[in-house]
């Protein structure tokens, strides 16, 4: 059953058309991989489905027309955004980043801090001195205490330590096999999401222009669209 | 530096026990120094969920407490004019108990804040500024051509209302009102601050766009934060109102929304106590300096100079380890 539907997305910033007609779709349950190059208007296409910028075209959230609502609500109907650079709330500990936005719903601190063993040791530091992947790791945890059907993840493991990236990988992968939770992750690491992602869609120029399954992603369409 | 928990511990003590020395040496003007210290630190600890909490810099929140110390005098007024207070579609007679202006006072400063909140808030920054300054001016000037009040002379109460077995015209039993109030005050912050509604509204502060992709709604957060702070000025306004035994457009005045704001400033924006010691400060210097010289302002704007270049956090965060809301 579809989850998420966006047909025809167009999105400006100022005079500066950025997306030229994105379509996509994400089944319950499903990681869906959003590829293309830098600048192709994939954070874009993720900030109009949080309504975080205006735009033209069909969304559809659970059924629910997303188009006219304002960003917490398109947030409360269950999609949770791990922004781009992390962004976590800086003067405020683990602790309290992770339950200032908590709802109702299997995802617990101590599930939270089972997944990511590192913020339940450091809880009472603050988010403005924890390092890149433990930010990382709480800006995860704290879209995950809103109890999301839709975990969005823009670029999570971009410039981190490798021994870090696996450690994000390994629990986007245990929230692949445990849950039934739908995931939209940009990223440019291929090799990881041919074994998380179920389909991609890659953006070029603003539109979307090759759906399918991951693994019928040729290594010719890759080089193509996406440089790898 | 100490624990901002101990340093709080240590602000309040001390504004008790200079009274209760005071009451034992017999200096009642010292107990309504430290009478005048709580109630205007009340006031402050009201705009600190606002500003501090919140990071609504309000210049308009004079306008709730003198709503409050109305509240107390027009309830008061036709108490002792035994008149009955008309309302257009019924009347209502004055009272002379604190605890009913209480509720009288807060209920009347909610009100106002929901309509000057809904409206405020459609802004932010500097005209969120202006118009919280602008409505506190509507309202001193209502209250100037407001006649049957005592119009520009404001309106005078012959005696402090009662409070149940206590004697409020004994300036250290009025003066435990005042602290009692403060230090329950403070505990609702403490627990505001602490609580999930507390640490959305510290966060939308921080980032609300972020705030907003988590689903919560920055600016319902701040409404609300609004409406609590007014509340708190509001009941302080009915505690001056009496301390005085009278109410003038002078609360109304946007100077006050500034002293209030000085007193967070002074202690430290965000701080729990940070209003307490502020407001200590201030009443300090309007007596020791202000018996000295009428302009002993420019040694009050000197100090805050010095704060606001040196130190952000206030004289609290001066001494204190811990963090302040403001990093």
């Amino acid at each position: 059953m579809t989850l998420l539907s966006v047909a025809n997305l167009n999105a400006s910033y100022g005079v500066s058309q950025a997306l030229f007609g994105v379509d996509l779709e994400i089944a319950e349950g499903e990681v869906l991989a959003l590829l293309g190059r830098n600048g192709m208007g994939k954070s874009t296409t993720v900030k109009c489905i949080c309504r975080m910028m205006p735009s033209e075209g069909e969304m559809s959230f659970s059924g629910k027309d997303l188009s006219a609502l304002p960003s917490h609500q398109a947030a409360r109907l269950g999609i949770g955004l791990v922004p781009e650079g992390r962004r976590c709330f800086r003067d405020l500990t683990v602790y309290e980043n992770l339950i200032a936005a908590a709802r109702h719903g299997a995802w617990t601190l101590d599930r939270v801090v089972s997944l990511f063993p590192r913020l339940g040791e450091r809880q009472k530091q603050f988010a403005r001195s924890l390092s890149g992947g433990e930010q990382q790791m709480l800006a995860i945890g704290r879209a995950l205490m809103t109890n999301p059907h839709l975990l969005v993840l823009d670029e999570a493991t971009e410039g981190l330590a490798p021994i870090i990236r696996q450690e994000i990988w390994a629990a986007i992968r245990t929230l692949k096999s445990e849950t039934s939770m739908s995931i939209l992750i940009i990223d440019k690491s291929m090799k990881e999401l041919r074994g998380i992602a179920d389909r991609a869609v890659i953006l070029e120029r603003g539109k979307s222009v090759w759906h399918g399954n991951m693994a019928d992603l040729d290594p010719e369409t890759c080089e193509r669209f996406i440089g790898v | 530096m100490m624990s901002e928990r101990y340093l709080n511990a240590g602000v309040l003590i001390a504004l008790l026990i200079v009274p209760i020395w005071a009451h034992l040496a017999d200096a009642p003007y010292t107990i309504t120094l430290a009478t005048r210290v709580a109630i205007l630190a009340l006031a402050a600890v009201g705009l600190n969920i606002a500003l501090g909490l919140g990071g609504l810099v309000s210049l308009g929140h004079a306008v709730f407490f003198g709503i409050g110390g109305y509240a107390m005098g027009v309830l008061a007024h036709h108490a002792q004019t035994y008149t009955a207070l008309d309302l257009g579609i019924f009347t209502v007679d004055g009272t002379k108990s604190m605890p009913i202006i209480w509720l009288v006072a807060v209920g009347t400063s909610a009100v106002a804040a929901v309509i000057i909140g809904a409206l405020s808030l459609r802004t932010s920054g500097v005209y969120f500024i202006m118009i919280t300054l602008a409505f506190g001016q509507m309202f001193y000037y209502f209250a100037i051509s407001w006649s049957t009040y005592g119009g520009e002379d404001g309106l005078s109460i012959y005696l402090r209302n009662d409070f149940p077995g206590l004697n409020t015209l004994i300036p250290i039993q009025f003066f435990a009102i005042c602290f009692a109030v403060l230090s329950l005050v403070l505990l609702l912050q403490a627990g505001v601050s602490r609580s999930a509604f507390g640490l959305a509204l510290n966060a939308a502060r921080q980032a609300p766009t972020r705030v907003e992709a988590v689903g919560l709604n920055p600016k319902r957060l701040q409404f609300v934060a609004f409406i609590l702070s007014a509340t708190i000025t509001g009941l302080a306004g009915a505690l001056f109102a009496d301390l005085n035994r009278f109410v003038s457009p002078s609360m109304f005045s946007w100077q006050f929304s500034g002293e209030i704001m000085v007193f967070v400033i002074l202690g430290g924006v965000g701080r729990l106590c940070g209003p307490v010691v502020g407001a200590a400060v201030f009443v300090l210097l309007e007596h020791v300096l202000g018996g000295l010289t009428e302009f002993w302002h420019i040694y009050l704007g000197l100090i805050l100079l010095i704060i606001v270049q040196f130190a952000r956090g206030g004289i609290v965060g001066l001494l204190a380890t811990d963090r302040g809301q403001h990093g």
